[in-house]
């Protein structure tokens, strides 16, 4: 395989007394789709906050494409192309879906040398049907608010989003919930168009029968350890539900 | 295979899914403040006439400009409010700022006056003081609520009674005087004149000379504090419209969570918030002065609640994410044109509070069945 995309090395994080993450290593290659399973509280969430620039480990290090990256707020993830995509999404309902895309990061037009900076709605809204239609996404109209639009085609401007801004890597927390199975399952099609474009992603879920139908690999945490590292096709529900509980563990295994 | 995500999805409520009748209540919650106020209108037209018998026109050049010169004030207070409450805030201050606004002005008109200075350039000291001053309490405002956390209701409420003291402590609890002679100008004169009679027409920028009888026939249209309040209003209008800055207003309004998460530079973005509604405070503080030729520690005392009532009215939402401008100014428009009418009818001026908190509360409630309509939720 090729070189990982993403390389965490032992890393540890505590919350006082509580050691949320425990000395986990863990590589994620470009072009996969990685499941990141556990239990509540296991330490999923904060492994994924630590790459995402939310929290800071307290040892160990984070390379991104070969390169050791300190990461001190999510803004400076952003900018090396790691786009986190919450459960709630990060989008602004009273917004459309172009402003939404742009949020933050807005296109302008200059007049009299810069003094005048207008909004350049006309090229926004261009470069979000672009981006729609590159992941098969179409929607009757663009120019409505969206709140007006389904949970499954918000999730679809959340994705949109991060690919129009070339995400490296997309981490992408418990996606299908929330959503009709209609809607789950167009949601899971983006992951694997979103694979076929070469962005790797990282899916942190509860629901087994997404992890079967997307990813490629998947990686098991226990009370901030990881516990087992294996390709999907080698295993199954069952099994994977007695990782997700503390009754399998390989690190000890291999340790032993 | 086939991607269905074009296939609006019934039981979601998209847009696409709405009955005639409810498009029809949403084009009428939209346009309501304007049909009201025509409305308004209207009806003041012809009951003044019947009331006085056919002698008095409520609809006049003058009654006209005196509504506008009214609404002056309780708009340039509902401008910067407007973009305070659209991000889900609310500057309680704006009223007592407009007051030290006030003061200040008069004082460094006075100040820069005696001490030599062109009457002009003493009036531009008055609005650099005026606006100055009302930034810096913006600032103060602004840094707290972003920076500290501590809810806006009380911030500027606090900050109001303070600077309600340095007011009064400023101007000594009397108003401004001693003014120069020629500054009521400024406050007074207009784009344009109308005179009406004999030798009338219009005077472009001049006032002409006149005495006695004849000055009653004159009417100024457009008075350089209306003049400066469009201005202010257009740009309010491009820049909530057209700028990154009033697109980030919305969606700090609509999301904080994730504008912050996005990039935008929220903190800044709050400071700045309170920063312009306070500008826009100071502003209203120094055309007050220029209009009075005084300066006053209790001017905008009794605005601020009717600028909040401009601003609900022009559909703001509360809950923050929504609104306009040119909403405001309606709203402005028709408290001003409701008070303006009842006064002409005679009526009380008790019942003027009483309508125009009725209306406030009609306002929220459209607002609301709007919401309903499209399925916001309150968190909106």
């Amino acid at each position: 395989m090729a070189e990982p995309i993403l390389s965490v090395r032992n890393l540890t994080k505590r919350f006082g007394g509580l050691t949320a993450v425990n000395r986990v290593s863990w590589d994620v290659y470009p072009g996969e789709v990685v499941a990141l399973l556990g239990d509540n509280g296991a330490g999923k969430s904060t492994l994924i906050k630590c790459v995402s620039g939310v929290h800071q480990p307290d040892e160990g290090e984070i390379l991104f494409g070969g390169e050791r990256i300190r990461l001190t707020r999510p803004i400076e993830a952003l900018s090396k192309g790691i786009e986190t995509i919450y459960q709630d999404l990060a989008l602004a309902q009273n917004l459309d879906v172009p402003s939404n895309i742009f949020l933050g990061r807005e296109l302008k037009l200059r007049y009299l040398g810069g003094l005048v900076r207008m909004l350049d709605e006309k090229k926004m809204m261009r470069e979000a049907e672009q981006a729609l239609s590159s992941l098969h996404i179409h929607f009757p109209n663009l120019a409505q608010p969206i709140e007006s639009l389904s949970g499954g085609q918000r999730q679809a401007v959340a994705i949109a989003r991060a690919v129009y801004w070339d995400a490296r890597l997309m981490i992408m927390d418990e996606p299908t919930n929330n959503l009709g199975v209609p809607e789950q399952h167009k949601v899971l099609e983006l992951i694997r168009r979103l694979r076929d474009q070469g962005v790797p992603v990282i899916l942190i879920t509860h629901t087994l029968p997404d992890v079967f139908a997307v990813a490629d690999r998947l990686m098991v945490m226990h009370r901030g350890r990881k516990v087992t590292e294996k390709k999907t096709a080698d295993t199954s529900t069952e099994e994977l539900v007695q990782y997700m509980v503390g009754a399998r563990d390989d690190m000890l295994v291999e340790q032993s | 295979m086939t991607h269905s995500d074009s296939k609006p999805i019934q039981h979601q409520g998209g847009a696409d899914t709405k009955t005639a009748a409810q498009r029809f209540v949403l084009t009428l919650s939209r346009l309501w403040a304007w049909a009201f106020l025509a409305l308004l209108i209207i009806f003041f037209v012809i009951s003044v006439s019947v009331t006085s018998g056919g002698t008095v026109n409520f609809l006049t050049l003058r009654n006209s400009q005196n509504i506008l010169v009214a609404i002056t004030p309780v708009l340039l207070l509902g401008l910067g409010q407007t973009f305070v409450i659209i991000a889900a805030g609310i500057d309680l201050s704006v009223g007592w700022v407009m007051s030290l606004a006030s003061v200040l002005s008069a004082l460094a008109i006075r100040a820069a006056f005696n001490a030599g200075a062109p009457l002009f350039l003493s009036v531009i000291a008055g609005f650099c003081a005026a606006v100055g001053g009302a930034a810096v309490v913006g600032l103060f405002n602004g840094v707290i609520i972003a920076k500290l956390k501590v809810p806006a209701f009380i911030v500027t409420l606090g900050s109001g009674f303070i600077v309600r003291g340095v007011s009064l402590l400023m101007s000594e609890n009397t108003t401004v005087i001693g003014l120069p002679p020629g500054l009521r100008d400024y406050g007074n004169n207009a784009l344009l004149y109308y005179l009406h009679g004999e030798g009338g027409g219009f005077f472009f920028l001049f006032r002409p000379e006149l005495t006695g009888e004849a000055l009653r026939r004159l009417d100024p249209i457009f008075m350089w504090p209306v003049v400066v309040t469009a201005l202010v209003v257009a740009v309010m209008i491009f820049t909530l419209r057209k700028t990154q800055f009033g697109r980030h207003t919305y969606a700090i309004g609509g999301n904080m969570e994730a504008a912050r998460r996005t990039g935008i530079p929220v903190d800044r973005h709050i400071i700045m918030l309170y920063v312009l509604s306070a500008s826009t405070a100071g502003i209203a503080g120094v055309l007050s002065t220029l209009r009075f030729n005084a300066g006053s520690a209790v001017i905008g005392d009794a605005l601020l609640l009717q600028s909040i009532a401009a601003v609900i009215i022009g559909g703001v939402s509360l809950f923050g994410g929504a609104g306009t401008v040119i909403g405001t100014v309606i709203g402005a428009l028709i408290i001003a044109v409701l008070t303006t009418g009842l006064v002409m009818l005679n009526v009380a001026a008790f019942w003027q509070f009483i309508v125009v908190g009725a209306v406030v509360i009609i306002a929220v409630l459209i607002d609301q069945s709007r919401d309903l309509i499209i399925g916001r939720g309150k968190s909106g």
